[in-house]
């Protein structure tokens, strides 16, 4: 059967998941990007993945609006008026969302909606019944749980609202951060959240003050966090994000030494080019940046625009030098001596990725930022970025100590997920002293969710339990990430992850 | 290098029996909280999960050959605390934390309780104390070693984790303003309100702790009160309640927890005690509720 017949004809997808599935298949039509043969190979070899992201860049992967420019000025456009009451802003934010376009098809950001909403709370009754109608509508119409709201780092009525709606609706959509700094966000805020967290998996906290200081040293100002838990310059995004399959890769290579010397650079130049060559499609050719009324209206700007450089799998390739090395060394997450040489690893991406510029992109000097990705659903015995493989997960606070010194090479995303026992849903504060220790040791972000939770998080993203048996029984399911879900479920024993009590 | 000057109560530098010390705990009061269990215990309660820390030990030796990993050994001592002539050490390296010497133990002790100051319980944190909210000082009860109670909440406290005293009550603590002072808060026992019933299931009168439940409530420094509920040992309606009017007449923001009995980790003669069930426990809650407690918890 053909793939559009195949997509056709599928019973379990919804129709707009048809559509997207019939866009997809389009655009593998066309072919325009220049790839080398050794390049090639890679990819072929699942080296070198663009995590689906099509054949013809026709928008950027991550799409970042300024939507505070938008509350403010309205869009031509969208022949929309600068919201003036609870109400309009609501429902001028739904109305954008549905022209932001992102590898999804549905925004992966959606704003930092306690800022942006706050000013026009006045009667708590009305705004309670605006903003639950509103996150309502996000998540019955965009049905992707990439989409990604943030609030803090202060406390604010409309930012208490969001977190006791969430609790109240258990939705997956939208994915929600916390941006946390103990300086600023108040603890009763925090442990609100907290509580939420372990209720409904979300929000998860990310850490304010390295966000900010970063994104600031980078010359791009005030940052989102967007799609999974990727940090990135607001009003602006990346042009795309690539991966490096470092589980796939080390077997490549005769050793240690080969792999750092030889293997992994030339890997990471092929990577760097791939990235290259789709940027260079897509601001040179596709026409985005000249088309977009995002563009055209100062919602994003293309000196904002970064691109991703992602790995996955770093513990299986740790694991598998390690087993090669010396006589002793022992898995990664439980031996100082491999977590130091995979802590090299890291340091030999980032030097060889933060040397090469990319003059199309004005953002951070033309450097692309590294990113560890979360994988995908059919990966199997690759863990996400720099992650400890479910089954192996140290204690949790040397769990995070383990953690923290890989957290500072990736600006654009990187996150520990913990899975707590019900009971700790009694003591919310003790995530919060979680949360607070593991940022003064330098954690960037953290998620966390109570085992007997239906929304859970898979690696980045949120899928409810009950919509992954719907679609275990061949019914459909509104959100296209529950496929997903179930796919991780299966292949990275997600729901096996160890339990904290 | 010098050591570190060691907090200094009531002129001596103080030192306590430690049983152990739980590095991290999310049930020992709010947030994430170090425990710095103390041994010895004048309470002999039927329902104790951790008898092993009630007595001191003697170091009469016969848990040194039930230990199965070498972690024990014993060596020639001299003096009115070593009556059996002999010294027992352990070795924490060695320990596989297996319960055999608490269990050849005839006297309720343990010979892993070691002697430590303030300074030193705070060092064996290490990395763990970036993740605290505060500390808590349990037991055996932690009062009868009133010194080094209070050395160790002074000092806690201006190492940024100010502590919590779980205490059976069983010492005035109007005669401890010193410890009262450096406690964020206490965790009081109130385990029969009648005096009979008081004795029979710990051994011991209910004076102080009554006592100690209004000074602690008038002072607004409890932060929770709890009751293990056994069915058929004490009239717990009447200990929640009256517990419960002392609350609220004093205006203690304390929360109340009533705890069901469970048989782990107590001794045999006693884990056949009757188990209470959900609809005594939620009535117990209902009554403490309807006397104006504001928050009750069972668990």
């Amino acid at each position: 059967m053909s793939a559009s017949l195949s997509v056709i004809t599928d019973r379990t997808l919804t129709y707009q998941q048809k559509v997207a599935a019939l866009a997809k298949v389009g655009e593998e039509t066309a072919r325009p990007l220049s790839i080398d043969p050794e390049t090639q190979a890679l990819r072929d070899a699942g080296v070198i993945c663009d995590l689906f992201e099509g054949s013809a860049p026709f928008r950027p992967r991550y799409v970042v609006p300024d939507y505070e420019r938008f509350m403010r000025r309205g869009s031509a456009f969208l022949g929309l008026e600068p919201p003036r009451d609870l109400w309009e802003a609501t429902t001028a934010l739904l109305v954008l969302y549905r022209h932001v376009p992102s590898i999804t098809t549905f925004p992966v950001y959606l704003g930092d909606l306690d800022a942006l909403l706050e000013p026009f709370v006045r009667d708590e009754a009305e705004a309670r019944k605006a903003i639950g109608l509103f996150l309502l509508s996000i998540d019955r119409t965009l049905n992707d749980s990439f989409c990604h709201a943030d609030i803090g780092p202060d406390a604010t009525t409309a930012g208490r609202l969001i977190l006791e709606l969430s609790r109240e609706q258990k939705n997956a959509v939208p994915n929600l951060s916390l941006k946390y700094d103990p300086d600023r966000t108040p603890d009763d805020f925090a442990i609100l959240a907290a509580a939420t967290a372990l209720e409904v998996a979300k929000p998860s906290f990310a850490n304010h003050r390295l966000f900010a200081s970063e994104f600031e040293a980078m010359g791009l100002g005030d940052y989102a966090i967007a799609s999974c838990y990727n940090g990135l310059a607001k009003g602006g995004g990346s042009c795309t994000l690539v991966r490096m399959n470092l589980a796939a890769l080390s077997p490549r290579s005769k050793g240690l030494d080969d792999f750092m010397d030889r293997v992994l650079p030339d890997a990471v130049e092929r990577q760097l080019s791939y990235m290259d060559e789709r940027v260079r499609f897509l601001v040179d050719e596709s026409g985005f940046f000249e088309s977009s009324f995002l563009v055209a209206e100062g919602l994003v700007r293309k000196e904002r625009f970064s691109a991703m450089f992602g790995l996955v799998g770093l513990a299986e390739c740790a694991n598998d030098l390690a087993s090669r090395g010396t006589a002793g060394a022992g898995r990664f997450g439980h031996d100082a001596g491999t977590d130091a040489f995979a802590l090299a690893i890291v340091e030999r991406i980032a030097s060889i990725v933060g040397s090469h510029r990319v003059e199309r992109l004005e953002a951070n000097g033309g450097r692309y930022l590294l990113h560890a990705q979360v994988g995908i659903d059919s990966d199997r015995g690759v863990s996400p970025g720099c992650r400890v493989p479910i089954g192996e997960e140290p204690e949790l606070v040397e769990h995070i100590l383990q953690s923290a010194p890989f957290h500072r090479y990736f600006p654009s995303g990187i996150g520990d997920i913990f899975a707590f026992e019900p009971t700790a849903k009694a003591n919310p504060r003790q995530l919060l002293d979680i949360v607070r220790g593991g940022f003064s040791h330098g954690l960037r972000y953290l998620s966390a969710y109570a085992a007997d939770a239906d929304v859970i998080r898979i690696t980045g993203y949120l899928v409810k339990r009950s919509e992954i048996a719907r679609l275990n029984s061949g019914g459909q399911s509104l959100q296209d990430t529950t496929a997903l879900g179930r796919n991780a479920v299966n292949n990275l024993g997600v729901l096996e992850r160890r339990l904290r009590p | 290098m010098t050591a570190p000057a060691e907090p200094v109560a009531r002129g001596i530098i103080a030192r306590g029996a430690v049983a152990r010390i739980l590095p991290r705990s999310a049930v020992d009061g709010p947030g994430n909280r170090a425990v710095v269990f103390m041994q010895g215990c004048d309470f002999d309660c039927c329902y104790c999960h951790n008898p092993e820390t009630r007595a001191r030990c003697v170091h009469c030796g016969e848990c040194v050959p039930a230990c199965p990993a070498g972690a024990l050994s014993s060596r020639p001592a001299a003096g009115p605390d070593r009556p059996f002539g002999i010294t027992v050490a352990w070795d924490a390296a060695r320990c596989v934390d297996c319960g055999a010497c608490v269990a050849a133990c005839r006297r309720d002790s343990s010979p892993k309780a070691v002697t430590m100051s303030a300074a030193e319980v705070l060092a064996s944190l290490g990395r763990q104390r970036a993740f605290l909210s505060g500390l808590t000082v349990s037991g055996g009860e932690c009062a009868l070693q009133p010194a080094f109670l209070e050395s160790l909440l002074v000092a806690s406290r201006a190492a940024g984790l100010p502590g919590l005293v779980d205490t059976n009550g069983s010492t005035d603590y109007r005669e401890l303003p010193g410890v009262v002072e450096a406690a964020e808060g206490f965790m009081l026992d109130v385990k029969a309100w009648d005096e009979a019933e008081h004795r029979a299931l710990t051994g011991a009168s209910n004076r102080a702790v009554i006592t100690n439940l209004r000074f602690l409530a008038a002072a607004g420094k409890l932060y929770e009160l709890r009751t293990v509920v056994v069915p058929g040992r004490f009239d717990a309606e009447r200990t929640v309640r009256e517990v419960s009017r002392i609350l609220v007449t004093l205006g203690s923001a304390a929360r109340y927890k009533l705890i069901r009995f469970r048989p782990q980790g107590v001794r045999a003669r006693w884990r056949d005690l009757p188990l209470p069930d959900d609809g005594m426990m939620e009535a117990l809650a209902g009554l403490a509720r309807a006397e104006g407690v504001r928050e009750v918890v069972v668990v």
